[in-house]
């Protein structure tokens, strides 16, 4: 076994072993599973919902897309900021509602708030269908780092069953403790590791991070600012916007979010976050890097371009190192995303046709779920065409379409209705599949019109048909009946 | 001092604003083409003002517990 193999092994065991670690003596009830009974104090929620930052898609995915695009990948760190804005003011009541009503999960919020076991199917379903291929991302990312970082010695698709089976385990024996545990070494790990790479490569290939970038924009005029038509300006403002909507909306970050002790952590999170995701800069400067140093990587391949850097400028335990960041860069979310899925199945979907089944029956019925999760996703992996991404794209519209109803929801009168709240989310669901699967963009919806609205981001119109339906069905029905107020 | 939350609309305008009114390299800021910058520079802002609404809202005067 190569050293970077080793190293690789390694830390899916220490991983397993944390996870193990994390969740021997305690009783195992949903709420401790799923939530850590609510009593996890400001670093562990800080690392949980940061650990969003530090999947496999920031770590593999930003320095491709940088490798690629150049420009366009700013987004990514300015929606992550402005989406730190919004949780100030949204996560504090979410949180207080949520341990009044002891809700485990997303659906729970919706049908709770809007007295609609109905929405909380639909909402469920949403998030489901989103999660999915989030999954299949991260076990790509596995597949694409034991294939390169160990020199080809593993093949890409015993490498993701392999990934699979220890995150299915893990997910199993540990619950949310383990995942906030191994979330401690891995974001330990990616800052070292990525700070590292993001300035001593652009030292050692180009004399600096200044030399690298004039050495770049004159090598390929115009990589470093936004093009004129497609991914524009108007492109990268409309998708900040609308991604940091959907931030907050994936069903593990919300439901992290109830594992906090208190509210007032949210508040101070938002401060350090966005400083704390300043760290993606370094991955940029990796895929920049790479740009002149590994050219010629195409499509999904440009997801491989820090782990091809890699290879090229560092001996095998170094590589190794890199490799074992990436695998709990995968490991993490992976469980998190694992755990809500299974949780909102088991909860929201069973519980809906059985609803008074106990406890312990749900906690059952969630952990068989995990490893048919699991399956399914490692079907989805190895088939592994393109289309993931667009999958991964329109799960990011379909939970941003839970947004406006959830804001609703936190007024001090909604003005929505539960039937209201179930047409705009339906709606708005509906349009984001039509559109994916047919392709479309404002510019061929519409044509003629000005370069600066075609470019706009396709998402918009979802949202606004949700939007629209949502008030004038509200209009049309009775006001939910308040719960009594938080 | 509930208003002092209205900050909060700083970092979305400012962020925005950049790529709108300059989409270009030059001047580089701290090494980094003129829009990557911008970005990071917002990034340490919004900070800052997170913190200033954090100390001013009233929200957090009634201690941790809701």
């Amino acid at each position: 076994m190569s050293a970077a193999l080793f190293l690789i092994a390694l830390s899916a065991v220490l991983a397993l072993g944390l996870g193990v670690y994390a969740g021997r003596g305690r009783e195992m009830g949903l709420e401790q599973w799923s939530v850590g009974s609510r009593g996890f104090g400001a670093v562990l929620v800080f690392l949980l919902l940061a650990g969003e930052i530090y999947t496999t898609f920031t770590f593999l995915g930003a320095s491709g897309f940088s490798y690629g695009l150049g420009a366009p990948a700013y987004y990514i760190l300015a929606y992550g900021t402005l989406a730190y804005v919004i949780s100030y003011f949204i996560l504090p009541p979410v949180w207080s509602y949520a341990k009044k009503h002891s809700l485990v999960s997303q659906p729970d919020f919706f049908a709770a708030k809007f007295d609609s076991p109905a929405l909380g199917v639909l909402v469920a379903l949403v998030d489901i269908v989103a999660l999915i291929p989030y999954l299949v991302l991260q076990f790509t990312g596995l597949g694409i780092i034991v294939q390169i970082a160990g020199y080809g010695a593993i093949s890409k698709d015993v490498a993701i069953i392999i990934g699979a089976l220890v995150v299915t385990a893990y997910v199993i024996v540990s619950g949310i403790r383990g995942s906030a545990l191994t979330a401690i070494v891995k974001d330990g790990l990616i800052i070292v590791v990525v700070v590292f790479m993001g300035i001593y490569l652009p030292v050692h290939y180009y004399g600096g991070i200044g030399a690298m970038f004039a050495t770049l924009d004159h090598a390929k005029p115009g990589f470093l600012a936004f093009p004129a038509s497609g991914q524009s300006v108007s492109w990268f403002v409309s998708t900040v916007l609308l991604t940091c909507l959907g931030f907050f909306m994936w069903p593990h970050s919300f439901a992290a979010c109830f594992s906090a002790k208190n509210r007032s952590v949210f508040r101070k999170n938002a401060i350090l976050l966005p400083i704390y995701q300043l760290v993606l800069l370094f991955v940029f400067f990796v895929g920049f890097a790479a740009v002149l140093q590994v050219p010629g990587l195409k499509g999904a391949a440009t997801n491989m371009a820090l782990l091809k850097i890699s290879v090229a400028a560092f001996p095998p335990w170094m590589v190794g190192i890199i490799g074992a960041t990436g695998v709990l860069t995968a490991l993490v979310p992976g469980s998190l995303i694992m755990m809500s899925a299974s949780t909102l199945f088991a909860r929201n979907l069973v519980g809906f046709v059985r609803p008074h089944a106990s406890n312990a029956q749900t906690v059952m019925v969630a952990k068989f779920t995990v490893p048919v999760v699991a399956l399914v996703a490692v079907y989805f992996t190895i088939q592994g065409s393109s289309t993931i991404v667009a999958l991964l794209l329109m799960g990011y519209n379909f939970v941003t379409q839970l947004f406006p109803a959830l804001v609703a929801s936190l007024m001090k009168r909604n003005p929505v209705s539960k039937q209201g709240a179930f047409a705009g989310i339906f709606v708005g669901v509906g349009t984001v599949v039509f559109l994916t699967l047919t392709h479309q963009t404002i510019g061929t919806l519409i044509p003629g019109l000005p370069e600066m609205i075609r470019d706009l981001n396709v998402g918009i119109i979802a949202l606004g048909l949700n939007l629209i339906v949502m008030v004038a069905v509200s209009a049309m029905t009775p006001k939910t009946a308040m719960l009594p107020a938080e | 001092m509930k208003n002092i939350r209205l900050l909060a609309i700083l970092p979305f305008i400012g962020m925005l604003a950049g790529p709108i009114l300059h989409n270009g390299v030059e001047p580089y800021i701290l090494g980094m083409p003129f829009i990557l910058g911008w970005v990071v520079v917002w990034i340490l802002i919004t900070s800052a003002v997170m913190a200033v609404i954090y100390k001013y809202d009233p929200a957090n005067a009634e201690g941790d517990e809701p």
